[in-house]
């Protein structure tokens, strides 16, 4: 009897074994998706990308090389309107819901942003459409980089908030015992202290925009060259590899290919720089 | 230390105040004067209005969300409760050291303490510099950091952090320091200094300190009020207090039979 204990039940040894198994193996199968994708993108799309694939215009059906370096231009400029249009609000916004965000209004702003946060980026990019393709009867990266600049708000007002509630209240009131006025308390001390983390918050949200394209499809459209002027329509990587790849044509597809690698090596890398750099900050 | 003489000013004066969280009251009718360039300690158990009262003095307490008061408190005279008080400026006149250490994170120790400055108004360069030099020297700071003027704040020890916070608390040159607990977070080598640098900060400045060690009471305070449940139970000399109290809860408490 005493020595029972001791003793391993054979079949319950064995479910344990079985259920370690699989749950190991539904592990597993979450990172084969990407795995897969990863590398079919790059065995498709390296053999695609030389240096002209960078600095190029694209080529006409039918003829040879060419690039796709006005979409890379273009999909920079639309980050940076979007940019432009998103972290003000979001950033400002999350502020005001971390510091004041408390009552009703806080709440329902909050609310809000998960809302916006939910709504399919299409229905975002047909918004932007009508608001301002149809009033500036064409369509241009200032309509693109707006619906971008929509989608970043609830991120970052999110992230702001979470990180300058994470700032311990003594600081806020250390400067305030020091007769430095609120808002100087606010921005140079509360917000500062939290900056890293908004920072990676903003970076994630850049990433994530950067791969939008239904919200463009309709706003920035596209373009075969190279277009600087916002109130333009404007080539985007994104549109561009959807283009590519509903073609018919073997060489836009490979071009597409290449496009998506590309693509995707820049999101994962700011997301893995961003995410190493943005080490937790000590709040003394 | 004959507060019969008259020789003693009163710096702040503390009229009925009384204090609530959410409708909740924390402090009833405190009455209290606290006399200019003494040290003024306020003992009694945790949760007793101690650390509330004195952020009545600077209007800390209001910015806490459900946080009211009411009463007056006058400062040389003129009453500092009243709505048409500049807080920037009366918080400029009554400094405050919280219970832990709060260097800025994001600042180097020159900037610590050059912060109540420089956020606050222009002052050129070469002012500045005297200035928080002048201030880590009487926190008795100086000696330790002088080469490490541009390391962050945070690097310091503990009891280095506290004394760097009064010397940011000194920077602003305040007439009032609010000392909230400011040893309770240290060991007793760094706690000894922090009390050796209150008594040579006495001749310059008031001084109150909330402290749950009544012999750090005993060490560095001229009174000694002693708080219980939000009222002001007794306040006198720390002599006074210590060996012959009054009221009889006051002697429970200083002679360890509760709290």
């Amino acid at each position: 009897m005493e020595n029972n204990w001791k003793k391993q039940n054979p079949i319950r040894k064995t479910k344990e074994r079985i259920f370690l198994i699989f749950i190991f193996f539904c592990a597993i199968m979450a990172i084969i998706p990407l795995i897969s994708v990863m590398g079919y993108v790059f065995l498709q799309g390296v053999s695609a990308i030389n240096f002209d694939f960078f600095t190029k215009l694209p080529t006409p059906v039918g003829e040879q090389g060419g690039g796709m370096g006005n979409a890379i231009i273009g999909t920079i400029i639309l980050t940076g309107i979007a940019a432009f249009v998103g972290l003000p609000i979001g950033v400002f916004g999350g502020i005001w819901l971390a510091q004041f965000g408390d009552g009703k209004r806080g709440f329902f702003i909050r609310y809000s942003a998960d809302v916006l946060s939910s709504i399919p980026t299409i229905v975002i990019g047909i918004f932007a459409y009508v608001l301002i393709v149809l009033m500036m009867k064409r369509f241009s990266a200032i309509a693109g980089g707006f619906a971008l600049g929509i989608i970043m708000i609830p991120t970052v007002i999110r992230t702001t908030e979470e990180m300058i509630k994470m700032v311990p209240r003594t600081l806020y009131e250390a400067g305030l015992a020091l007769g430095i006025p609120e808002w100087k308390v606010t921005m140079r001390i509360v917000f500062r202290t939290a900056w890293s983390g908004i920072f990676t918050g903003i970076m994630l949200s850049i990433a994530r925009i950067g791969g939008e394209t239904a919200p463009l499809i309709f706003t920035a459209f596209n373009s075969p060259y190279w277009s600087f002027k916002v109130d333009q329509p404007m080539a985007s990587m994104t549109v561009t590899i959807y283009n590519y790849a509903i073609s018919p044509f073997s060489d836009w597809h490979a071009k597409a290919w290449a496009g998506s690698l590309v693509l995707i090596s820049i999101i994962l890398a700011v997301t893995l720089i961003v995410r190493k750099f943005s080490k937790r900050v000590r709040y003394g | 230390m004959d507060n019969q003489s008259g020789k003693l000013e009163k710096k702040v004066e503390a009229k009925n105040v009384c204090a609530y969280f959410y409708g909740k009251q924390a402090l009833k009718n405190i009455n209290m004067d606290i006399y200019k360039n003494k040290v003024a300690a306020i003992i009694g158990p945790s949760g007793c209005g101690k650390s509330t009262f004195i952020r009545c003095l600077n209007r800390l307490h209001e910015t806490v969300p459900g946080a009211t008061l009411s009463g007056n408190v006058y400062l040389d005279g003129k009453d500092i409760l009243k709505n048409e008080i500049d807080i920037v400026l009366l918080r400029r006149r009554v400094g405050m050291v919280f219970q832990k250490p709060t260097p800025f994170p994001t600042m180097t120790i020159y900037d610590n303490v050059a912060s109540g400055i420089k956020l606050y108004g222009k002052i050129s360069r070469g002012d500045l510099g005297i200035v928080v030099e002048k201030s880590l020297k009487q926190s008795a700071l100086w000696g330790e950091v002088k080469d490490s003027l541009d390391k962050p704040g945070i690097s310091l020890s503990g009891g280095q952090q506290q004394r760097l916070c009064i010397a940011r608390a000194l920077a602003i040159q305040p007439e009032v320091i609010l000392l909230d607990e400011p040893c309770s977070a240290l060991d007793p080598i760094s706690t000894g200094k922090i009390e050796e640098l209150i008594h040579e900060l006495k001749s310059n400045y008031t001084i109150v300190i909330v402290t749950h060690n009544m012999q750090q009471a005993a060490r560095v305070a001229d009174f000694t009020a002693f708080f219980l449940l939000g009222e002001l139970i007794e306040h006198d000399l720390t002599t006074k207090i210590f060996t012959t109290p009054k009221d009889t809860r006051t002697e429970d408490y200083v002679t360890g039979r509760f709290g």
